[in-house]
């Protein structure tokens, strides 16, 4: 479980999230929309820990510990997983070599034993296959050359192989492309269960579509000002964020 | 013995001998207990500038040390020249594919001292050979090899380098090869050790279809310098030339890439390509980069190119988000700006030696 109390934090002076609220049960699926400027990239960035942005109160608590101490790495080893908006292109970095080093870091971290290369290209091989990718896919560096949909795979391979308790897609202003949306909702949808929950960062409507969430919350200028079920994303695209401040 | 080069000369504006010419250098002491790297290929060894027989395996092409005629204006070539007694003369028959051959120095002594090792390396007709080249060891000491090549035509010569000296060494190395008609010189020079180093090479282009890559990796930290200087000249039509150069600079080191491509008016269709790089892992760190062209000809495609930069913060976020630790995704994103110049080596041994000394470099940061 997701819990996020009071969380202010600020690029240099400015501060973006101005106390946000939120909790994500296990096995459930939430979304965050909300105006451009809302501070939705950043509560992405925040909780993943990528360096530029100050927390300066709240804490928030994933599995019991709060994950806003740990470096993004025992972030991810601790089950959380951002899936980026635009993946980062590695030259020199083989995909498969990536993949392995990723997997075997967690499962370090996890005191589980590593995987060989042949266990592990056996595991990957068959990820890549469920995403219908190629089988070069793996061979490639990481990103280089890949269309806007294979890094939106790329992503999602690396999602199903890391198996996170907790994924954080943001998906802030990708709307237009409905083929690379497609690719995350399934992605998403695969590791649906009990154990997995996910934070769906989006401007628009359309990605709920296919990722159906359980919650709606609209995040406007740094705090989550409504929540409610899955129909107030589609008020949300019929009337618009005008006037959700006062709400 | 002939004056060291001050930086007054244009060629050596970015390295100051200063340091080295302070220093009284003893004659070579014997070495007690050498530390030779353990791969299983037939190898000749020097131990402080001699050579150690009982070490070396029987190598059928390596011949007699010959006496030395330097006919250059090098300053360093001329002091070698004077002073050097011993080297490799290899000299591998037209049609022959000699393998892989190590070729080690290593040096160790309590006082300064300096050895003077010149080596010659022809290459007969359509003949092949590989050469892995170690030079390695401890305390203070001077080491300026000279290594002359020639390659005949159609001959394929793999020339690997890891210079991994004591860090309180001195290591000036001159390369000069000649290149026939469809010759290929493929060099790799890993710069890892000595206090300063230099790395000259210069490749000759004599016959159509000659070919030269010298393409050098140069991993550098503390006060470390290392200066990678390039010659290049095209004196035939048709020729690829390619070199492909990355520094990787921590603490206060500095380092140097100068590279020289020379057109001569008959070199049409001459294709010269030059890459500089630098990864500056501190704000203490620095690069000079000094690339020319020299084009007599008319149809001819030359370029150059040159970067300076820092480790990518996205690059190490993203691999740091996937649970790799820092550390790891560091020498991650190194190993991968190297990887350019690294991609001609493809001898196994001499690859597994390469990426054994950037890791272990890394680990030391």
């Amino acid at each position: 479980m997701l819990e996020i109390k009071n969380l202010h934090a600020r690029i240099g002076e400015k501060e973006i999230l101005r106390g946000v609220n939120l909790v994500v049960p296990d096995g459930e699926i939430h979304a965050i929309m909300g105006p451009n400027g809302a501070g939705k990239s950043t509560l992405s960035y925040v909780l993943s820990g990528r360096d530029g942005y100050e927390v300066t109160e709240g804490e928030a608590i994933y599995d019991g510990q709060n994950i806003l101490d740990l470096a993004p790495e025992d972030r991810a080893a601790a089950g959380i997983f951002l899936a980026f908006q635009y993946p980062v292109e590695l030259p020199g970095v083989g995909n498969a070599n990536f993949l392995r080093t990723a997997l075997n870091a967690i499962r370090r971290k996890r005191g589980e034993e590593e995987l060989d290369a042949v266990a592990f290209l056996k595991q990957a091989r068959a990820a890549v296959k469920s995403l219908h990718m190629k089988e070069d896919f793996l061979k490639r560096n990481v990103n280089v050359g890949f269309s806007g949909g294979e890094k939106k795979r790329n992503e999602m391979l690396q999602m199903a192989l890391l198996q996170p308790g907790l994924a954080i897609l943001d998906e802030t202003d990708s709307g237009l492309d409905i083929d690379a949306l497609k690719i995350v909702a399934d992605g998403v949808n695969a590791l649906r269960g009990p154990k997995f929950s996910a934070l769906v960062i989006t401007h628009y409507q359309r990605l709920l579509d296919h990722i159906v969430p359980d919650v709606v919350h609209v995040l406007s200028a740094g705090r989550i000002v409504r929540s409610g079920p899955k129909e107030l994303a589609l008020e949300l695209e019929a009337h618009g964020y005008a006037g959700l401040e006062a709400a | 013995m002939t004056a060291l080069p001050t930086r007054k000369l244009e060629a050596w504006r970015y390295t100051d001998l200063r340091q080295l010419a302070s220093i009284e250098f003893a004659a070579p002491p014997p070495v007690v207990a050498p530390t030779l790297p353990n791969i299983d290929l037939p190898r000749l060894v020097f131990l402080n500038g001699t050579l150690a027989k009982e070490l070396s395996s029987p190598f059928e092409y390596v011949h007699n040390f010959q006496t030395i005629a330097e006919d250059s204006t090098q300053p360093l070539a001329l002091i070698n020249a004077e002073k050097a007694h011993d080297g490799m003369t290899l000299h591998v028959p037209a049609g022959v594919d000699a393998g892989t051959l190590l070729l080690i120095s290593y040096a160790a002594g309590s006082v300064p001292f300096a050895f003077h090792l010149r080596h010659r390396i022809t290459l007969g007709e359509g003949a092949k050979l590989t050469l892995i080249e170690i030079a390695k060891g401890e305390g203070v000491y001077w080491h300026d090899p000279v290594i002359d090549i020639s390659l005949e035509q159609g001959a394929k010569f793999a020339h690997i380098r890891l210079q991994d000296e004591s860090r309180e060494a001195f290591h000036l190395a001159t390369i000069r090869a000649r290149v026939a008609e469809a010759a290929a010189y493929d060099h790799f020079t890993a710069t890892i050790g000595a206090k300063l180093s230099r790395t000259e090479i210069s490749a000759t282009l004599t016959g159509t279809g000659a070919l030269a890559h010298l393409n050098g990796a140069q991993l550098l930290t503390g006060t470390q310098h290392g200066d990678f200087t390039t010659v290049v000249a095209h004196k035939a039509p048709g020729c690829p030339s390619r070199q492909t150069v990355k520094s990787v600079l921590a603490g206060t080191a500095r380092g140097v890439f100068q590279g020289r491509i020379e057109v001569d008016r008959v070199a049409q269709q001459t294709d010269g390509f030059q890459l500089s790089q630098a990864l500056l892992l501190s704000p203490g760190a620095e690069m000079d980069i000094k690339p020319e062209l020299e084009i007599f000809a008319d149809d001819v495609k030359c370029s150059h190119g040159a970067t300076i930069g820092a480790l990518d913060a996205e690059q190490l976020f993203y691999l740091r988000s996937r649970g790799i630790p820092d550390d790891q995704a560091r020498s991650m994103l190194i190993r991968a700006f190297l990887e350019e110049a690294l991609e001609p080596v493809t001898q196994p041994e001499a690859r597994a030696l390469l990426e054994e000394a950037i890791d272990n470099w890394w680990v030391k940061q």
